[in-house]
């Protein structure tokens, strides 16, 4: 955890001696809370205090970094609960596991891997694969050269032998997966595993009291990438687990138990697991296991990784602007819609999957869907009017026909007040519905 | 080693709101339903105790929709034709309450009559013992024509009546005052709005315990992480002792769900997006397993498999761990 000036200050010498180059001690103080000045620019700090102001510069949640062949997966360095009071950073890794004694292991991981999802624009993926061991040390290699052989992203390992967990990653060559992992019986092989192979080590127990002492010895050898498994099956222990560890790392600085969370929702019935990866993403999962990644339960986990984590600060925003969609001519109508993302892509999916050629006029309503920047004031007939002339429509278009979405009917009066040589229409209340709108009513 | 877990404990504490009325306390209801009641965020059961489960609605309507996506239709088949059969049958679909949604218009394409509305009400009442939550059309002046007699012929029964909004309240909740029911409070999306009509509704003199508050949501991938948040700050602020948000949430999920186009649309959409009607009912599942972490109270569905699935979901939330 951070500390302040004034908690850094407390640490100094105190005598203003200025050979820090600062006039006082408060001043550098406040520097180095700044991370404005290094802590080596004063000489006379004691050993206490420098072990002190080291371990307030490690981030409450270790980032641990899982790579393999220029891919990488990160979690951890999280800094609040809510993502509200800033936001969340690291999107959890999504990992699809197989097991050594699954049959076609290549072709299963090859269409898992070349999964791909647009969702606003962007191409959403899974960050890599789980290979857990059912049978021996040969299968387990055997296994992971297939997966291999078919993705290049980064792996969790699973096997509770060391034996096994070796063969695992000499089979691997200069990539740093995840080990899963070590109990209360196998830490000290499986601690000196992470380390000869530069693999993240992920901790097992079943209570917090075991975790962190777990956690606790192993860093003790030296491996500091460690991710912990709170293992439990009910989705309630599960909450109160990871709740309670977010929080000793974040509000009591915790070091034992400041590592990011690893979670395993998998069930026989795909639904179930659904809902328990909706909790280990909402509520601070940094890599998340799954056993069925069927697209139709991968797209809404992507999607909703996508949300959790996008910044409250900065609403998701496209450039206002007219967007030409399917080559439209001067006689093709202009639709009018806002510059959230969201509601712009699924504006602009509908358009252009209607096959008509359209003009699509984003007004700058500062990143808010329809509604909302309706009932904020910003997306009304003045501003609309405004960006129909600002970017140049009466020059682009014969027709003049002008279409607002059906959310905001009311503001159709006024508009054609505003815009007196336009017929104004009203469109469909949802994007889904524009496809139909255009070929009968345009 | 022993680790200190650190408890949250709080000043404020969420009110009590019960839905329905038995027959010794002035209506018909077979079984009340009593949402609200936290004194500490979702499920911290190593904190306090969690007094109510949240509660789980089906939505129906008052004839057979006509824009809702055909794997829902095509699910309730004929029973979506008359709502006293759909009631029953959503209740032996397990839910707690049913939500029933009035339609602008009738089957001749003419508006709803009050009288319509009274008589489907009725039946819905007379099928089912579970509580009702009323929904008028959603435009204003409708709302208030039919939401009225509805309201008096169902008086003492204690439905919710929605949807008050901060530009059309003061009707419903005059007819919710003067009929013993109580209302539901949309606002956008938004903490500060969401209290104003808190007070304004408060100010007319209908007692908090006969308010639930609608904070809006996204579906998954249409603004959920909007919905999140703002669920997640009003339960802090009620806990942290603002009285104007210690009222239980309502959220409609299955109508937010239920008109993405990853649920509504089954040709002619990527490849990707899998098997439609799977995906679709996951839509619906994590939306409301996400709002539910987040503090929702009472969660509106739209389809027995979802409401299979959360239910499943809360009652391991509920579990107190040893
Ligand atoms: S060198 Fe150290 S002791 Fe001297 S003024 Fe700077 S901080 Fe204070």
């Amino acid at each position: 955890m951070a500390l302040s000036g004034i908690q850094i200050y407390k640490l100094l010498p105190q005598t203003n001696c200025k050979d820090c180059g600062f006039p006082t001690c408060l001043a550098f103080a406040m520097k180095l809370a700044a991370k404005q000045a290094e802590l080596s620019a004063c000489p006379h700090v004691s050993d206490e205090a420098q072990t002190q102001l080291a371990a307030s510069a490690r981030p409450p949640v270790r980032l641990v970094t899982l790579k393999a062949n220029g891919n990488e997966v990160k979690a951890g360095n999280e800094t609040v609960l809510f993502r509200h009071e800033k936001t969340f950073y690291h999107k959890p890794g999504l990992f699809a596991r197989v097991r050594d004694d699954a049959s076609d292991i290549g072709t299963t991981i090859a269409a898992a891997d070349a999964y791909a999802v647009n969702y606003v624009g962007m191409d959403l993926t899974l960050d890599g694969f789980a290979v857990e061991s059912t049978v021996d040390a040969a299968a387990f290699e055997a296994a992971i050269g297939a997966v291999r052989s078919a993705s290049q992203r980064p792996l969790i390992l699973i096997s509770r032998d060391p034996a096994v967990m070796e063969a695992g990653l000499k089979a691997l060559d200069g990539e740093a997966p995840l080990i899963y992992g070590a109990d209360a019986d196998n830490w000290q092989a499986m601690a000196g595993l992470a380390k000869q192979y530069g693999a993240a080590l992920a901790v097992i127990a079943d209570s917090l009291d075991g975790l962190a002492e777990l956690a606790e010895q192993i860093a003790k050898t030296g491996v500091e990438n460690l991710v912990l498994h709170p293992a439990t099956e009910s989705l309630s222990k599960g909450l109160a687990l990871c709740t309670q560890i977010r929080r000793l790392a974040l509000k009591k600085n915790f070091q034992p138990l400041g590592y990011p969370i690893l979670a395993f929702p998998g069930h026989e019935d795909a639904g179930i697991e659904s809902v328990r990866a909706t909790q280990a993403i909402t509520k601070y999962a940094g890599f998340i296991v799954l056993d069925h990644y069927a697209p139709e339960y991968v797209y809404p986990l992507l999607v909703l990784r996508e949300n959790i984590y996008t910044d409250p600060q900065k609403p998701i925003q496209v450039q206002p602007g007219v967007y030409e969609i399917n080559d439209p001519k001067p006689e093709s109508p202009v639709m009018v819609t806002t510059n959230f993302s969201i509601t712009y892509f699924s504006v602009a999916n509908e358009v252009e999957g209607s096959g008509l050629p359209a003009w699509l006029l984003v007004t700058d309503a500062e990143g808010m869907s329809v509604l909302t920047a309706w009932a904020a004031g910003k997306f009304d007939a003045e501003r609309i009017a405004k960006s129909v002339k600002q970017f140049e429509l009466p020059d682009k278009v014969s027709k003049k026909v002008i279409v607002l979405p059906g959310h905001v009917a009311v503001l159709s009066g006024e508009l054609e007040e505003e815009l007196p040589d336009w017929e104004v229409r009203v469109g469909p209340r949802e994007a889904v519905d524009i496809p139909s709108f255009m070929k009968q009513a345009l | 080693m022993p680790v200190d877990i650190p408890k949250d404990k709080w000043p404020g504490e969420v009110r009590t709101v019960t839905l329905g009325a038995a027959a010794a306390n002035g209506g018909t209801r077979g079984s009340v339903v009593a949402v609200g009641g936290e004194k500490a965020l979702p499920f911290m059961h190593f904190e306090t105790d969690t007094p109510h489960r949240p509660a789980l609605a089906m939505e129906i309507m008052d004839r057979l929709p006509e824009d809702w996506s055909p794997l829902l239709l095509e699910f309730w088949g004929d029973t979506a034709k008359d709502p006293a059969v759909w009631a029953k049958a959503a209740e032996d679909a397990g839910a707690d309450l049913i939500q029933l949604q009035l339609s602008q218009t009738g089957a001749d394409g003419n508006p709803t009559t009050p009288d319509a509305a009274v008589a489907a009400v009725k039946s819905v009442l007379a099928a089912t013992g579970l509580p009702l939550i009323i929904f008028g059309p959603g435009q204003a002046d409708v709302d208030n024509e039919l939401l009225v007699p509805v309201a008096e012929a169902t008086k003492g029964e204690r439905v919710v009546l929605g949807l008050c909004e901060d530009k059309n309240y003061r009707t419903i909740v005059a007819a919710a005052l003067a009929n013993d029911h109580l209302v539901t409070a949309r606002t956008a999306m938004d903490v500060n709005l969401a209290k104003q009509l808190n007070i304004l509704i408060s100010d007319m003199g209908l007692p908090l315990e006969r308010v639930l508050m609608d904070p809006t949501t996204g579906a998954l991938g249409y603004g959920i992480e909007y919905g999140f948040s703002v669920m997640e700050r009003l339960r802090l602020a009620a806990l942290q002792g603002d009285a104007m948000t210690q009222l239980p949430m309502i959220v409609t999920v299955g109508y937010e769900t239920w008109k993405t186009k990853e649920s509504k649309v089954g040709q002619d959409v990527p490849g990707e997006w899998g098997n439609w009607l799977e995906r679709a009912i996951n839509w619906e599942t994590m939306t409301a397993m996400t709002l539910v972490e987040s503090g929702a109270d009472i969660v509106v569905l739209r389809h027995p498999e979802s409401m299979k699935r959360v239910r499943a979901a809360i009652d391991e939330l509920m579990t107190v761990p040893e």
